[in-house]
């Protein structure tokens, strides 16, 4: 019934590395957006799975400040997405030539 | 272990249709799924109040806060754009250094000493670990200066969404005055001729 802290490292692993890859290849922002909460969902798993390992409640406060820390990302990157994309253009990243100096 | 095993299959599968999907609303439902499999995870882990904050938060802030950005965004005239991927050009090199550092790291864990963790205790007592009443007492006490922390980041994303938004009412502005002004006109209009 118990399972090793390594089949935790090695779910965490691949849901972060799905998450990298949808950062590096997809170019609708929400969508890039998705994937870094995908990753930091993995993270989390990560600090649940070892608070468990080590009987620590450290692990998951700091799992709840990635809680908020990924609410505010969320809210700050999609006031960007729409503050930076009308409705009626096509929605790709590559277009946002602002801030090439 | 069956139950691990079942849940991580829905994990990598939903995370894996949130990054291939063509609509970003089919990518919200697949995150959906994929946020509240983990929350399982939480409890199987014995952490009660994150499972529940997972659902609350992730699945109840912030899901509906895509939703409603890709319902805005999609609004106008045009059909929401699916965007272009870089898929085509960079798919081989990227999908090569992924697996590769995945690779490594499953290597790198499966070389490392192996501990367990212990079977779920019994849920839901003040005094047993991972328990709600613990958790907050943690909370409270030990690891105030976090919890302080939370409440300041949390301030500085309501500050930065206000100034996004209040740059945005600034250039709308003078547009609605406009519309007002013509439907004021309009209206006056009417009245000469009736």
């Amino acid at each position: 019934m118990v399972v090793p802290i390594g089949d935790y490292v090695a779910l965490a692993a691949v849901i972060f590395f799905i998450g990298v890859f949808g950062v590096i290849v997809r170019r609708n922002p929400l969508i890039m957006l998705m994937s870094i909460e995908l990753m930091l969902n993995a993270g989390n798993l990560l600090l649940v799975a070892f608070a468990r390992l080590w009987l620590q409640n450290a692990g998951q406060i700091f799992a709840f400040i990635v809680i908020t820390v990924a609410a505010a990302e969320a809210a700050i990157g999609l006031a960007i997405i729409v503050t930076t994309f009308r409705p009626e253009r096509f929605v790709d990243v590559d277009d946002v030539r602002s801030l090439h100096g | 272990m069956i139950a691990f095993w079942t849940l991580a299959a829905i994990l990598i599968g939903s995370a894996v249709w949130t990054i291939v999907a063509a609509k970003p609303v089919y990518s919200v439902v697949a995150l959906l799924i994929n946020f509240a499999a983990l929350a399982v995870v939480y409890l199987t882990l014995s952490a009660e109040f994150l499972g529940v904050i997972q659902i609350i938060v992730y699945s109840g802030a912030i899901l509906v806060l895509f939703v409603f950005v890709i319902a805005l965004l999609s609004s106008g005239v045009a059909p929401f754009a699916i965007g272009p991927n870089r898929l085509p050009k960079i798919w081989i090199p990227t999908a090569v250094a992924v697996l590769a550092a995945l690779g490594f790291l499953i290597f790198a864990v499966a070389r490392a000493p192996q501990g367990s963790a212990p079977a779920t205790a019994p849920v839901g007592n003040q005094g047993v670990f991972g328990s709600i009443a613990d958790f907050g007492k943690a909370l409270f006490t030990v690891q105030l200066l976090p919890f302080e922390v939370t409440a300041l980041v949390l301030m500085v994303a309501v500050i930065g969404v206000i100034t996004l938004g209040g740059e945005q009412m600034r250039e709308v502005r003078p547009r609605a005055q406009a519309a007002t002004d013509r439907r004021m006109r309009e209206a006056i209009l009417r009245e000469g001729k009736g």
